[in-house]
């Protein structure tokens, strides 16, 4: 009946929630399946992305284990949605590599940080990697920035057309018209709510991570590593206009915007992750979803390394070592993008439109 | 980190506490014994809390709750309209039928309504109503979470004030001397031991896991009996305090009943077993033969009347027949129904007699006359001629596939308890009060119910109780 077995429990535990609706009010996924009697592979999926895996519906379940019903909402919908991604994946082939996250990102990583500087050493002498360059431009003479600009924009565009056909796959599994999508009144309340992360929050009590008290700190995390990239993406945003529109070159002073942006962003692309992961390391057992740890795993870590390489970068780049480090930045971030859609990175976009779809449904039941 | 902060913090107080004395001790670890913990502990008294399961089971009863009814004067965030005083006790006569102590029940009434805030203030948080219980949107105020996460509120509130809880303690034996209690006796893991305290509460729940206390008062039958929450509530402090001349009110019989799904398991099944689709078609025992009145009224109102008619059946079972239009009028609820493309093939898939069931149900089918089906209110659609009839939501069962589900008896709670006054002090046999023993929850709600149940009537009786105990034993002891 069910594509899969997580899809089979997935169903068994929507069937014991809807008998109880206990946990209504803590979070969007029960509200959603409150509106459904039975549950298709599509709904299951949708429910899924929309879960966020604050975990307070397992800690307030009197079926959770041991009890024989053995209702664990927060691991199974983390099972479903891993396999979602899978087969949400594009192109089809390259599915597995949700499967062995944690070795694709590794070995992506060695090979671009590789490529970068064997590139730079044989294109240019080899003391240039090693050389002291200050001043306007000074990142160029190891790799032209048209160069530059050419293949980052290429991988970043491979990754978003990846992403994109995946979200395609994603609406049309659930059956949810593209008109939905074009609703601003849904679209506004998604943006709302994602980027509060309304629905990490045990209904306003907190969520749970490691015991039956809403001591999580999670949330907090997730704002200072999501915020922390998007300031990061500012930054290369800016400077791309500083270079091309006022042709002004980096690496660019410490109090202009490129690199204040990146800065605040780096900080906190490296506490958030760490918070992340150290959450991620206390997290109750019964809740970690074994097959998705390399994944998510292996995306803070890229994330951290991102943001510690760039920093290093900024405080080291009048050194003999700023060749290196910048082989090392651009090598993780190319593997960071190429490896986006088929890592924990896409995450984001299935529940960004889950609750837009959520709020659709609100909207309608209203 | 925390796990571990907690878990070192709690073996220290143990260590610490055996051969200590404490001011309270408080039997039970539900929402009155909690709620009895935390006032005792907020009044100053040292707080012993011994619960009788482990850690995950805790709280009794509470753990399968989702809301309290408290009086209040005014709509407020959660609830959608006022709920006077004298409603409330309108409801709790009517459904009681007069068996219940006004005194008492007036008392507990008024001090619901400070009860609204002040769980609040233990860390409990409210919601409106849940989907499929609009009924109760302005009555009743409806845990964020349900009753577990109240617990967790309530424990997480009672730890933070310095209450020692010990999980996997059940008391086996109290020391009482002329309505003075002096100590108890603990079995845990480790042994036995003795618990002294200045004065005690019990807030340790009914007895209706004990199936064999059931059947002094049902006879045989008890044993088809399901129960619909803990295992732990097998009345063992009750009977020691019954047997040391507490004065005992109820009879064994009466208890919260309910028809739930025949293959919920023994113990512990919860609300998602109950079934909300007698109204909407017959109800047969093994025989094939009707019994009641399906759609004598709206179903919350009958709800509770049909676990003691299942009872008086043959083998206690019954069996709810419906058709394929009636399917998603109610709840959906754990088991799916048993399906069958005729009447007669269901009846073989139910194991009753296939001639004798597609009788019974032509037999209906001709008597149900013309009428408007309203499926959520008092409709016209009744039978003629027809022993017993149906009086509202009759609809012919005629439209395949046929759906059937098997109920049985499911015992919520018990009401046989002790007798207490407002200060939910325990009252000796010859009518005088206990020196230093409190009583609250279940194990005397039936100072308050007498028969019959509204929704979330426990937990105020709970709360009430529970708070009143905890500040009367506190008192005491430290006095």
């Amino acid at each position: 009946m069910h594509a899969t077995s997580a899809l089979a429990e997935a169903d068994r535990l929507m069937t014991v929630c809807n008998s109880c609706r206990y946990c209504e009010g803590i979070c969007a996924v029960f509200p959603a399946m409150e509106m459904r009697r039975a549950f298709s592979d599509g709904d299951l999926n949708y429910l899924a992305n929309l879960c966020h895996g604050c975990s307070a519906c397992y800690y307030d379940c009197q079926f959770s284990p041991p009890h024989e019903f053995n209702v664990n909402v927060p691991a199974t919908m983390a099972k479903v949605r891993a396999e979602s991604y899978e087969a949400y994946a594009w192109p089809q082939f390259l599915a597995p590599t949700f499967r062995r996250n944690g070795l694709v990102i590794s070995i992506a990583t060695c090979l671009s940080v590789f490529a970068f500087i064997v590139g730079f050493v044989a294109l240019r002498d080899p003391s240039v990697l090693f050389g002291v360059h200050v001043g306007p431009g000074a990142f160029y003479k190891l790799m032209p920035h048209n160069a530059m600009a050419v293949l980052f924009g290429a991988a970043f565009l491979y990754a978003m057309i990846a992403i994109a056909m995946g979200i395609r796959n994603f609406w049309r599994d659930i059956g949810e018209p593209a008109s939905t999508l074009t609703k601003p009144t849904s679209l506004w309340q998604a943006i709302k709510d994602a980027s509060s992360l309304r629905y990490l929050d045990g209904g306003g009590v907190g969520c749970m991570n490691d015991e039956d008290k809403p001591t999580d700190t999670r949330r907090f995390y997730h704002h200072l590593t999501f915020y922390g990239f998007l300031l990061c993406f500012a930054a290369t945003t800016t400077a791309t206009g500083y270079h091309y529109l006022l042709g002004l070159e980096a690496p660019y002073p410490w109090y202009d915007l490129p690199v204040l942006l990146g800065t605040l962003g780096g900080l906190g692309l490296v506490i958030g992750p760490i918070g992340l992961l150290r959450a991620k390391y206390q997290r109750d057992s019964e809740l970690v979803e074994a097959r998705s740890y390399g994944m998510d795993v292996g995306f803070l870590v890229m994330l951290l390394l991102t943001s510690i390489t760039g920093l290093l970068l900024l405080v080291l780049r009048a050194t003999p070592a700023m060749g290196m480090l910048l082989a090392l930045h651009i090598g993780i971030v190319f593997a960071l993008f190429i490896t986006m859609p088929y890592g924990k990175f896409v995450h984001g976009f299935y529940r960004f439109l889950a609750l837009v779809r959520y709020a659709k449904e609100r909207g309608d039941a209203h | 980190m925390k796990n571990g902060e907690i878990i070192g913090q709690t073996a220290h107080q143990v260590t610490e506490a055996v051969g200590q004395r404490h001011d309270v001790l408080v039997i039970g670890g539900g929402n009155a014994a909690l709620c009895a913990a935390i006032s005792a502990r907020r009044a100053g008294a040292s707080v012993l809390v011994l619960e009788a399961a482990p850690r995950f089971y805790r709280g009794g009863n509470t753990r399968h709750t989702r809301n309290m009814r408290c009086a209040h004067d005014s709509a407020t965030e959660t609830l959608s309209g006022p709920y006077t005083e004298d409603e409330f006790w309108e409801d709790l006569k009517r459904v009681t039928q007069g068996h219940t102590d006004e005194e008492l029940a007036r008392h507990m009434i008024a001090q619901s309504k400070e009860m609204l805030t002040w769980i609040v203030d233990q860390g409990v948080r409210f919601q409106p109503s849940l989907g499929g219980t609009l009924s109760l949107g302005r009555t009743n105020s409806f845990f964020l979470g349900g009753g577990r996460a109240m617990l967790n509120a309530l424990y997480a509130t009672a730890e933070q004030l310095g209450v020692e809880i010990r999980y996997d303690a059940e008391v086996v034996g109290l020391e009482i001397e002329d309505g003075m209690f002096l100590s108890a006796t603990v079995k845990e893991q480790t042994g036995t031991s003795q618990v002294r305290a200045g004065a005690l509460v019990t807030a340790s729940g009914g007895f209706e896991a004990n199936i064999d206390w059931l059947k002094q008062g049902w006879g045989e039958i008890a044993g088809n009996f399901l129960i619909r929450g803990t295992p732990y509530n097998r009345g063992t402090i009750l009977r020691i305090l019954i047997d040391n001349d507490i004065q005992q009110i109820g009879d064994v019989t009466q208890c919260h009943a309910v028809a739930i799904d025949a293959r919920a398991p023994k113990f512990d099944g919860g609300i998602i077993t109950r079934l909300d689709c007698v109204i909407y078609g017959i109800v047969v025992n093994k025989n094939c033969e009707r019994f009641y009145d399906e759609g004598e009224d709206i179903w919350p109102k009958r709800y509770a009347i049909w676990g003691r008619l299942v009872a008086a059946q043959p083998d206690q079972i019954a069996y709810i027949i419906f058709d394929a239009r009636s399917l998603e009028l109610f709840m959906p609820s754990l088991f799916p129904p048993i399906k069958g493309d005729s009447i007669a093939e269901l009846a073989g898939q139910l194991g009753l007699d296939p001639d004798k069931l597609t009788d019974t149900v032509a037999t209906f089918n001709n008597a149900v006359q013309p009428g408007t089906f309203d499926p959520d209110n008092y409709d016209d659609c009744t039978t003629a001629g027809l022993t017993p009839p149906k009086t509202h939501w009759a609809r012919k069962i005629e439209q395949g596939p046929f759906y059937a589900y098997p109920v049985r008896p499911g015992i919520t709670f018990t009401y046989l308890g002790v007798k207490v006054n407002k200060e939910a002090r325990m009252i000796m046999s010859d009518g005088k009060p206990t020196a230093n023993m409190f009583a609250a929850g279940e194990i005397m709600a039936g100072n308050v119910l007498g028969q019959g149940y509204a929704a979330g009537i426990g937990m105020t009786i709970g709360s009430v109780f529970g708070r009143a105990a905890g500040q009367g034993a506190a008192k005491y002891a430290r006095n």
